[in-house]
């Protein structure tokens, strides 16, 4: 059992990993944080430094947590959050959530909306302190 | 005087003003995303030169020109890849700046020194062209195949890694030249109707760059993102502006002659001046941490190399640099034919040009500063929409030249052999460069033995020709001394400098 957490290094991000620590140390299982990148382009802020990841893992691992980071380049980055939800049997998964203009959803679609739809697990989505 | 006041009066009119902004915008973007320049934008946009006006086109392609040379410093400071090949040395100091939290800095001193080398090597343009004009007249056919002949060969030897690949792309280069109708026989066409009036060079020239880099690009899509480095306005203090003046003005100093010269281009003098900033720097001990010198200098060397790059171009029809060739091409598609009498009887637009590029000058100035964090933004794009749209453009382009579908399969050919070259190291520069003088080359050649009916004396019969073949029997010489040298010496030659495609 698992709680798997979709990261990116932003405020939608932070609260997802904030609210999957904490249900991770309430249900007491494992922690897999996913940060992962399509890789098309030259730069791709969704995509985590290594310090940031590095400062994020040993954070969480201060915590108490039993935590694995996923941090990769991917086909496609909603189903990479699937199958590593499917992997670890994931108990639930949390996604940041945001709003999103018709335009852009048409274009790039939208992972936090993927991943509700498709988990096989509940999904906790959350959104950041306003 | 009066004649650069007419020259601003063209520039400055509205519609050339909007193009000259459309140049620069455009130049400053393809500058930022590597893999995309000036010279592959300015083949893409060939086309527009059937509808516009020739002043209004090389005014665009101008700002594309200088654009391309601010836009390659961004990448090189923020992300440690050079957005150009010109500015592989830029990345040296500046992405160290950037990391110690001073890219605000780097930024302001590259776009600064880059206004101030323009602005010069505009200046030296303007006062030596209508000088040198004259006396190019005077040249004759031997002279110029001389001139010609020692651009190739300085081309292929003096710029990139390996002299093998230089002149494996030379030679590529010629023989796509030699395709066509020549005194009424059919000379390399293999058969194909279409290709008796030789190959457009618009086809080579988009094919090549476009098509060989999409291609390219996409059998190397997804790769870890780089890490950029977040940047607010550029802004200098004091202390930046007095060590950023002299490096400024010493970089204007290497990159102008450089850019003039047959084997012009911006790598030589950059890295000139790289070298040279640091031997006199006041702060030696910063160089490789981050000194402001060695962003100032060589960024200031590239523009000034640009302009340099101009006056073999508009004098003599040289070209040193890939975008240089494919500009050329435009004045082609125009019937203008860049040359001893080009500039005389094509006053107006001349001075037009010449205008347009202070325009460009100061309007990349005004642009860039403030806009440096939007620039960064572009590096987002993801790159599979970026090349569709390229794909498109270069499709248009080369059907557009002679409404032929036998062109297009021409440019998938050619596309492959681009792919090709990019994934064996031969550098590109070297082909469109012999696409484009080889034809001429024969042309001068041909002219002189008619005129000596058939003795070849005549060859060397003009001290300029003399001139020429002493250089590159000079260049040899000392191409097989320092290999000699290098290889006796048992420390590896440590070749550092990637030998970048200048797309």
């Amino acid at each position: 059992m698992s709680i798997v957490v979709a990261y990116t290094p932003d405020a939608y991000g932070q609260a997802a990993l904030d609210h999957g620590a904490a249900e991770a140390v309430r249900r007491d299982t494992a922690l897999v944080v996913v940060n992962a990148t399509k890789g098309d382009a030259l730069v791709d802020p969704r995509y985590a430094h290594d310090d940031q990841i590095a400062a994020i893992t040993s954070d969480l691992e201060a915590r108490g947590l039993d935590v694995t980071v996923r941090h990769e380049v991917v086909p496609d980055v909603a189903q990479a959050v699937l199958e590593v939800a499917q992997e670890t049997d994931a108990a639930l998964v949390v996604v940041g959530v945001r709003h999103r203009s018709p335009v852009g959803k048409a274009l790039m679609g939208s992972v936090g909306q993927r991943i509700l739809l498709d988990a096989r697990c509940p999904v906790l989505a959350v959104k950041p302190d306003a | 005087m009066d004649l650069l006041l007419d020259g601003f009066a063209t520039a400055l009119t509205p519609s050339n003003l909007l193009f000259a902004v459309v140049g620069v915008l455009l130049g400053t973007a393809v500058g930022v995303l590597p893999g995309i320049g000036p010279a592959m934008t300015v083949a893409l946009l060939l086309p527009v030169t059937y509808s516009v006006p020739a002043d209004s086109a090389l005014i665009m392609f101008a700002g594309i020109y200088y654009g391309g040379m601010y836009g390659g410093s961004t990448t090189s400071i923020l992300l440690n890849t050079p957005g150009e090949s010109s500015s592989v040395i830029t990345a040296l100091e500046g992405n160290k700046m950037a990391k110690n939290g001073r890219a605000a800095q780097a930024l302001a001193t590259a776009a600064i020194g880059s206004f101030v080398a323009g602005t010069i090597g505009t200046v030296l343009l303007i006062v030596l062209a209508p000088t040198v004009g004259p006396l190019v007249v005077q040249l004759g056919a031997p002279s110029y195949f001389a001139i010609m002949l020692l651009a190739l060969f300085a081309v292929t030897v003096v710029l990139g890694a390996s002299k093998l690949r230089g002149f494996i792309a030379l030679f590529l280069g010629l023989a796509i030249g030699l395709v066509g109708m020549t005194s009424g026989q059919p000379r390399m066409t293999f058969g194909f109707a279409e290709l008796s009036d030789g190959i457009e060079i618009v086809v080579v020239a988009v094919a090549i760059f476009a098509l060989g880099e999409a291609l390219w690009v996409a059998a190397h899509l997804r790769r870890k993102p780089l890490e950029i480095i977040p940047v607010g306005q550029p802004w200098m203090s004091k202390a930046d502006w007095g060590r950023s003046w002299k490096p400024w003005l010493r970089g204007t100093a290497f990159g102008f002659p450089f850019g003039a010269l047959p084997a012009g281009g911006a790598e030589v003098p950059t890295f000139l001046s790289y070298v040279t900033e640091r031997r006199l720097s006041k702060h030696p001990e910063e160089f490789g941490k981050g000194a402001i010198e060695g962003v100032a200098g060589p960024e200031a060397a590239n523009n000034a190399s640009a302009a340099g790059t101009l006056l073999p171009m508009l004098a003599l029809g040289l070209p040193t640099t890939a975008t240089a060739a494919v500009i050329l091409v435009a004045f082609e598609s125009y019937g203008l034919q860049p040359g001893p009498q080009f500039m005389a009887q094509n006053e107006a637009l001349v001075w037009a040009l010449l205008a347009s590029l202070f325009v460009a000058n100061t309007l990349l100035l005004v642009l860039n500063l403030p806009l440096a964090p939007v620039w960064a933004k572009l590096l987002q794009i993801p790159r599979p929409y970026l090349y569709a749209g390229i794909l498109f453009f270069a499709t248009l382009g080369a059907y557009a030249a002679g409404t032929s579908s036998f062109d297009l399969g021409l440019l998938l050919v050619l596309g492959v052999l681009g792919f090709a070259m990019r994934r064996f190291g031969v550098p590109v520069l070297p082909l469109i460069i012999g696409v484009i003088l080889g034809p001429r080359l024969e042309e001068q050649l041909s002219e002189a033995l008619e005129i000596s009916r058939g003795d070849y004396g005549t060859l060397v019969g003009e001290p300029v020709a003399i001139a020429a073949y002493v250089v590159m029997a000079a260049l040899l010489v000392g191409l097989v001394v320092a290999r000699v040298r290098s290889s006796r010496s048992t420390t590896p030659t440590s070749v550092t400098e990637k030998d970048e495609v200048n797309a």
